[in-house]
């Protein structure tokens, strides 16, 4: 089996295939991550802010994220005209995913940020968008963090599927190995898949240890 | 000064948690708003601010209708500490106190410059501008928490209860720094509390709230004690209001008893005893800087220096100059009876008894009457 790895990765072709897909994958796993956790925090605040708002914002998410995700890669192209083919399709069906996982941890973090913290914020003379920005959101980091590590690694792990439909990413590897049912680019598709899910993860712990330095500042002295 | 002028604020469940207030805080004093739970004081408060409100009535900040300025232009200039601090955690001690001016504009520079400046102003280092409020004791957080509203340097300062989380020790001292800040900065300062003996400690006038948000009396702390409007203000001052009182007068008149002394070396300082023996009577021992440090009992003989096991801790000391209610309190809480009088620097000057500070107290009701 080794044999078989090493000869399917020294050809040049193969490489320069498993390289281009392999970038794919991050484009096509992290630009939804991004733009749904940018929408995933108008709807948590939402929820957070207005008790009724809550019920359909959670209603709707939960509901979303249900649908199976190659019925949503289908489905997308007809609503949205584009080509089926077309990876767009993959960055709106994660991106809808995963603004569905994030906007109740959004709001679970806003949440825990204490409340005579922000009505001192208030009584100093914020306004409430630059006390969102400035004081609860910053301050919402800890808890956030820990839903936006799980939505990168479903957003990661989700990616592969969209190869059924021919959008690219690693999940190429695995369809075209089973179709000639030779396994070395279905183990190079998944180790690589699962290293991508834990660099990524060790970049959110950075970013979320360097947005919090006041965590590590020690207790009372 | 703060006028509230027919201010009642009645909650959407129905509630009324203040009833048709009309009051007016003078300019420069310390004014403490005091009640049970309930009461619309801390309502009150934030209705100066605007963080509440009122449902009919107007509230005047020097004269003007606070309805008339935006909300958060007036909130920054109008210093406000809320109970248990409220820093921001993410912040660092200096960027915490720094808040308000940079939020008005100022440089950051500026800003932070005048933080350092504040930190010090409330008693604390300026190496501590680095730290993050978890790293800071309660006390120290209250402290810090009275710099950030004091930074644009506002006329008028909202105080939420904010000793209430701190230990009695370290709220003595809270207490005493404010009034020492007042001394210097003169402003217009409510406090809100539920702790009758803070609010005639701090106070220069006490409002007393009842429930459902009726102001039951304002007037001077004194007048509070010795004459109460009613039942549910003399109620609410307490059962040792006739003791508390005694913090609102002056010991001036007594005369100072003497006592045999002797030095911490076995020297003799005064009376007629050689200094290596004790007496039939109680010695109270000074050390070196004529500061009491102990008494020891009748009849003890001790060759020498007193040894530490020799003394028994003293009472209270009452400062001379000081309200009569510490002259009392030293001659209760000393073991031989005598409360010893010192001078501001602690040095022993006297003592004195109970009877004497009763003996007072009865003269002065014969002058008043």
């Amino acid at each position: 089996m080794f044999d078989d790895l090493s000869r399917y990765l020294s050809s040049t072709s193969n490489q320069e295939l498993v390289l281009t897909q392999l970038l794919q994958h991050i484009y096509l796993s992290l630009l939804p991550l991004v733009i749904g956790l940018a929408l995933a925090i108008p709807l948590g605040w939402l929820a957070h802010r207005y008790r009724a708002a809550s019920g359909v914002v959670f209603g709707v998410s939960n509901a979303v994220y249900t649908v199976p995700s190659l019925a949503l890669f289908v489905v997308i192209p007809v609503v949205l005209g584009t080509q089926i083919l077309d990876s767009l399709n993959v960055v709106v069906a994660l991106t809808i995913y995963t603004t569905a996982l994030l906007v109740r941890p959004v709001c679970d973090a806003l949440d825990a940020v204490p409340f005579h913290v922000v009505a001192a914020a208030t009584a100093m003379g914020y306004r409430p968008v630059r006390r969102f920005v400035t004081v609860e959101l910053p301050l919402s980091v800890p808890v956030l963090s820990a839903g936006v590590r799980v939505a990168s690694v479903s957003n990661i792990s989700l990616v592969s599927v969209g190869a059924l439909i021919g959008t690219g990413g690693l999940g190429v590897l695995f369809t075209s190995g089973f179709q000639i049912s030779y396994t070395a680019p279905i183990i190079v598709g998944i180790v690589l898949t699962l290293v991508l899910a834990l660099v990524v993860d060790l970049i959110l712990v950075g970013l979320r240890r360097a947005l919090t330095p006041w965590l590590r500042a020690g207790g009372t002295t | 000064m703060i006028e509230f002028q027919a201010v009642t604020k009645r909650f959407d469940d129905g509630t009324t948690a203040v009833d048709n207030l009309d009051m007016v805080v003078e300019a420069g004093t310390i004014t403490v708003f005091v009640g049970p739970s309930g009461c619309g004081k801390t309502t009150s408060l934030r209705m100066v601010n605007r963080m509440i409100e009122p449902t009919s009535g107007t509230v005047l900040v020097d004269g003007e209708d606070i309805r008339k300025s935006n909300p958060a232009l007036l909130r920054r200039r109008i210093g406000y500490v809320i109970q248990q601090a409220g820093l921001f955690p993410h912040r660092t001690v200096l960027d915490n106190v720094a808040t308000v001016p940079l939020l008005s504009g100022w440089t950051r520079r500026k800003a932070r410059a005048r933080a350092a400046e504040l930190l010090e102003t409330v008693g604390l280092d300026a190496a501590m501008g680095k730290r993050y409020p978890s790293q800071l004791s309660g006390g120290q957080q209250q402290r810090v928490g009275v710099a950030r509203a004091l930074a644009a340097d506002p006329p008028v300062l909202l105080m939420d209860e904010p000793f209430s989380a701190v230990d009695p020790v370290v709220r003595e001292g809270l207490q005493d720094e404010l009034l020492r800040l007042q001394a210097d900065l003169d402003k217009t300062i409510v406090f809100v509390t539920h702790d009758i003996d803070e609010a005639v400690r701090i106070g220069e006038k006490v409002a007393v709230f009842r429930k459902g948000g009726v102001l039951a009396q304002y007037a001077a702390p004194a007048e509070l004690l010795s004459n109460p409007a009613d039942d549910f203000v003399s109620s609410f001052v307490g059962k040792d209001r006739g003791y508390r009182g005694l913090s609102f007068l002056q010991a001036d008149g007594i005369q100072l008893g003497g006592v045999s002394t002797m030095g911490l070396h076995g020297e003799h300082l005064s009376g007629e005893r050689p200094s290596t023996v004790g007496g039939p009577d109680w010695t109270l021992v000074l050390d070196d800087d004529g500061r009491p440090r102990g008494w020891l009992p009748p009849g003890v003989v001790i060759q020498g220096e007193p040894a530490e096991e020799d003394l028994r801790p003293g009472g209270s000391l009452y400062t001379e100059g000081t309200a009569l209610r510490g002259a009392l309190d030293a001659a209760l809480s000393s073991p031989s009876g005598l409360g010893v009088v010192v001078d501001d620097a602690g040095r022993y000057t006297g003592v004195v008894t109970a009877q004497q500070v009763i003996d007072l107290i009865e003269e002065r009701r014969k002058d008043a009457a």
